[in-house]
Order: C-alpha cells, then structure tokens, then sequence
C-alpha cells in the first residue's frame, strides 16, 4: 500500500469500490461531483454521490441519429462512451447573467455577478472531451479578452479522465489525434480492468485526492498493460472492425484538410446536404467545442433592471450572421459550410488547432443522421 | 412622461386561451395595468373604449363574414397589430375544416345546421390584414407575452429568437427523444418559445410555435417514415394547431402526394 501524497507520474492499482473513497474524499475537500449516469434513455453529466449512480454494465449504441443503451455483461464501469453533454455544459453554461444594471438616481448602476457555487470534479472524461477542453480553453482564456466566468470555473476544476477501451461507432478520435488514450491535462486518470482501475496521477491536486484511497504502486509492466488498453483501441479503430451486428466505425482523413474544403465552396454536396439538413443546430449545442453565444439585455417593465443575458447561439440560424443590412448567411446551405468550414479548416488558422475532436456526438444527435465525416469523404472525392 | 400606450386584446374564431395566458400572468399583471392602458379586454373587463389604439393583439382565426369585417375595423383603428397565437398566426386546430367540405362538419355536428353561418375555410389574420408581429404558441408564453409588451412600452424589438425547439432542449440538458427513444417529434423544424415543455416531459414536440426559419418539414416526416413511423400518424402530428402555415401546410401536401404513389 501506498502512503502520503502521490506524485505526478505515479500510476497505482485501486479496487474498483475505492474509486467511492475518491469520490468521497473530493466531496470532503468541497468539491461538487459530476458524473455519467442514466437520464432518459441516455448517458448525461449530472450530480454523482455515489458511484452506484455510474451506468455499470451498459453500452451505447450509437449511429448517425441513433443512441440506444444496452445491457452488456461484458462490460464494466465506463465501456459506454460519450452522450449528449460534455465539460461545455458547465464550464459554459447555456444560460448565463454576465451583467446586471440598476437605474438609480438617474444614474445606471452596474454588477458583475461572481461565479457561485463549488467546484467542480468531473469523473468520466474521455480523451476526446479533455481535448476539447482545451480547445475552448484556447476560446475563453487566450487572447486579450479573457472570460472571467469560464476563468473562474475552468482554474478550480477537477477532472478525473477515464482510457476509452471501447469505442461506439461514431467515434473518430483517432482520426482527429484526440483519442482514445488520455492526453496530459487530467488530474487524474482511471485506466479499467475487471477487478480494479490503474490510476495515474496528472497533477499534485490528482496526487492529494489520492491521499487517502487505499491504492498499491503499479509495476513496470503493470503500467505497460494499462498504457496497452487505448492503445489496442487505438489499433481497433484504425481497423474499423465493427461490433457484432453493429455499425462500420468512422474515420475522417485530415490530410490538407483546410485546403480542400476552403477549395471547394462550390462544390455540388453542399447543395445535397443542404437538402437533408434541418438547420435545427443540434450539432453546434452537443458540439464540445462549439462556442458561439448572444447577449441581449432582459429588462422588466419600468426599464430599470436590466439583465445582460449570455445564450448560447448557434451558426444555424438567421440571428447569428444578422448584421446591418441584413443576413449574411440565411440559407442552409450557406449555414451548413460555414459551420463544417470553421469547424475543420478555418478553425486552423484562428486557433491553431482543429475545432473538432472526433467524439461523434454531431452525428449521433443529428436528428437526420448528417454524418461530417461522409460529408467531409464526400468534398473529398471518395466513394461513400 | 408620455401617456401610456392604449391596448387592446381582441377575439376572433379561438379557444382563448391566449387572452387567459395574458390573465395567467399574475405577478406581471399590476405592472403591465400601470405601464399601458388596457382599453378593450373583454375577457378581463367590461369597459369599452372605442379605439383607436396604440396596440392590437389579436387572438383568433377568421372563419365567419363578420369578423372578416371586424378585423379590417380593427386594423383601421390600430397604430400596431400583432396576432397571439396558432389561430391568429397560422389558423389554428380549426382550420382542419380547410381541407374539407364544411358543410359536411355542420349537418354532422349540428341539430339545427340552418343555424350556422360560417365561411368555408378558417384564415389566418395576415390573410386579411397587414400583421406587424406574430407572436406564436398554441397558447403563446406567458412571459413571451409579458416580454412583448414591455417592448412595446419601451418602444423597443422584442427579444424573441428565431430558433428551433432544440436549442431550447439542448440547452436545457434534455436528452433528445428522436435519437434515444424514436420518437417523432417536430422540434427540429418548429419554432422555439415554449421551453420546450413536451421534449422535457418525453413526448415528442407537436409543433404548437409552429414553422421556424428555413424549416423543412418534408425532410423530417420523410426520415421519420424511413425509421417506420406510421404515414398517417406523421400527417396527423404536422396538420395540427399550425398545420395550415405555409410551410406545415406544403410539407403536408407533398408527403401525403409521396404516400399515394408508393401506395399506387
């Protein structure tokens, strides 16, 4: 058994129960537990007390349109991948009052409301989502114009990451060098086996939450067969080998990306997904990435309580490119490759990075099944 | 200070329940009779004021001569119109009739049908007169309403997006029920404002904020019958409270076209 803080690097063994010791001990220390668990037919982010709350034993199938659950008996505490929400459902909530204005005297009277609450401890991040935490990290804190309130939650976070051993069949983190394994910028990271987690320590936070899990140091080759698991993932994926009686895993070839879709802004399938495409902005909202957000002022009657309200918006819509004179964008079409363009290709030059992760939940929670890896194998020539 | 702007809510072929939704909003209410002059209510108050008015919300479809009458009286008499709800914007539940022979309905429903004059299809108000705004639901919100009329006393554009049901759904966390459970559900092409009650109690959204922006109807019912939804059950959810707006209407047409030729 180990004893005292754990230091960055550190992988050790726990018994699958003590990760309710962990669980325990961050709610000790103050903060607010978020993790999977079961809501309406599907994995979502919410409050976890305990880890009997985690979906043990079931697996996600998912396609473009499509998530169902499964019972698996072959499955373990985390062999389900991503739902409908991500890290961005809290760091960036939906809803936010960034300001709040009083006439008083004649005069306006102006407060920044402070983020309130705990922190936060997310358990369950997979290599995907981490990445995109830090692509909206890039969003929200680089740059001149720092958001205080993303600022605030972002610097108290806690995120406790998990090795994919399974992917559903709208995954494409290995194209998109997101995944499967975790990437640095956990605290701390599960790697799963039958009888218990391998728990690698990422940050001295990672290390004194772990102070009083009762945990072994992993050998050598202990820590070999963990790093093994997303690897064999990783392999499988490349494969494409679909689950049993399941969907042909996707890939997203990314090579010249940004050259070839800002190539081709004429190209003919903009016009056939435009046909397809609701413009309903599913994707932009479970979008772990997606940023884009209005303000507008919510007054009461008298006109002398203002509340400047952030939503978020999306690239969908009319209101998004309004500008004087009128829509930029109003078709869908013109919506639909200004998103797809930004996200893959522009995205490049404006952060240095692609804004896609390759999680598949804009396939998934297409209501119409729009898949952005064919329509992408599509601009690109390729037989779908 | 200026004096304050004269309303007046009117009724035309409708349940009324618009016109309760703006009695609905009790904590608002003292507030909205202290900013505006209520002038014509008559579903909250018996005194009439001849007009004209700064301001016309009008609820209900056209479905007899006289209130074809009326409702160009109305326009006359109004600085601003603004229709509430289904049966103003798009006809309403009542336009049903539209796509059958209301002579039918009437020897059917009634004992005394020589009684009944009505005109044969029920319209929306923008058939008749020029609407400046339409402020939509089936009822209409209750603070989408207050939000109206506050913009209307500060003489500013009301902040109501122009957005689908599901951003309302995403936003609120609700897991979607077309992916996880298969059920049809006309979010994805009906106008946001309702929070988006029905996803959030697991049923799929009827379409009572009717056609949003750029809304292609077809698509959806065509995948949904891809995924084995009942042809007719899918006609029935769009021809519902707004199923005679433009949009719902032609979408309609075209599927119940696409379903007699499969059936040829």
């Amino acid at each position: 058994m180990t004893s005292g803080r754990l230091t960055i690097g550190a992988f050790v063994s726990i018994d699958k129960d003590q990760l309710q010791t962990l669980l325990e001990c961050l709610q000790q220390v103050g903060y607010r537990t978020i993790g999977p668990q079961v809501r309406d037919g599907a994995v979502v982010y919410d409050d976890l007390a305990s880890v009997n709350q985690l979906p043990v034993g079931q697996i996600d199938i998912q396609d473009g349109g499509h998530y169902r659950l499964e019972a698996d008996e072959s499955a373990g505490w985390f062999d389900y991948v991503v739902g409908p929400h991500s890290l961005k459902n809290f760091l960036f909530p939906a809803r936010e009052t960034i300001q709040q204005l009083t006439l008083q005297d004649g005069s306006w009277a102006s407060t920044t409301p402070e983020v309130e609450g705990p922190p936060l401890a997310v358990i369950g991040v997979r290599g995907c989502d981490l990445n995109a935490l830090k692509i909206q990290d890039r969003v929200f804190l680089e740059g001149p114009y720092v958001d205080p309130h993303y600022q605030a939650r972002r610097e108290r976070l806690f995120v406790v990451a998990v090795n994919c051993r399974r992917a559903a069949a709208t995954c494409f983190c290995h194209s998109m060098g997101a995944g499967p394994a975790v990437s640095p910028g956990f605290d701390l990271a599960l790697t799963e086996f039958t009888d218990r987690f391998v728990v690698e320590v990422g940050t001295d936070r990672g290390g004194e939450a772990m102070k009083t899990v009762p945990a072994t140091l992993c050998s050598v080759e202990d820590i070999q067969t963990a790093k093994d698991v997303p690897k064999q993932l990783e392999k499988q994926m490349h494969a494409r080998k679909p689950e049993d009686g399941h969907p042909q895993p996707r890939e997203l070839d990314t090579t010249g990306i940004k050259e070839l879709l800002l190539g081709n802004l004429q190209h003919p399938r903009w016009d056939d997904v435009a046909e397809r495409c609701l413009a309903c902005a599913n994707c932009t909202m479970v979008c772990p990435t997606c940023f884009c957000s209005t303000v507008g002022e919510v007054t009461d009657l008298t006109n002398e309580n203002v509340l400047r309200e952030r939503t978020w918006a999306s690239c969908f819509t009319g209101d998004h490119s309004y500008t004087s004179g009128g829509v930029v964008r109003p078709s869908v079409k013109s919506q639909y490759r200004q998103w797809l363009t930004h996200k893959l290709a522009s995205w490049i030059d404006q952060f240095d990075s692609s804004g896609c992760v390759g999680c598949g939940r804009c396939i998934t929670w297409c209501p119409v099944g729009i898949d952005i890896t064919e329509e992408v194998a599509a601009i690109r020539g390729e037989d779908i | 200070m200026s004096r304050k702007p004269k309303l007046g809510v009117f009724k035309f072929a409708s349940c009324d329940g618009c016109q309760l939704s703006m009695l609905d909003a009790e904590e608002h209410l003292l507030g909205i009779a202290g900013q505006v002059d209520i002038a014509y209510f008559l579903e909250a108050r018996s005194h009439i004021d001849a007009g004209p008015y700064d301001v016309a919300l009008v609820e209900g479809s056209v479905t007899t001569a006289h209130d074809a009458e009326r409702i160009q009286e109305i326009r006359r008499k109004s600085k601003t119109l603004i229709t509430i709800g289904a049966c103003a914007t798009a006809g309403g539940i009542q336009a049903l009739r539209n796509w059958h022979d209301v002579d039918d309905f009437i020897r059917y429903v009634y004992a005394h049908p020589d009684y009944i004059q009505t005109l044969k299809t029920s319209t929306p108000i923008a058939d008749h007169v020029q609407v400046d705004f339409e402020l939509r639901g089936c009822p209409i919100s209750v603070e989408q309403l207050v939000e109206l009329i506050t913009s209307v006393v500060l003489g500013r554009k009301p902040r109501f997006p122009n957005e689908s049901v599901c951003m309302e759904c995403k936003r609120q966390g609700t897991v979607c029920v077309v992916v996880a459970q298969g059920t049809p559900c006309l979010g994805p092409v009906t106008h946001s404002g309702c929070g988006s009650i029905c996803p959030a109690h697991n049923r799929g959204c009827y379409g009572c904020f009717g056609p949003k922006e750029n809304a292609q109807p077809l698509g959806l019912l065509r995948d949904y019958q891809s995924h084995g939804c009942d042809q007719r059950q899918l006609v029935d959810l769009v021809r519902n409270f707004n199923g005679y707006s433009p949009e719902f209407r032609e979408a309609v047409e075209q599927f119940e076209t696409s379903i007699s030729s499969d059936n040829a």
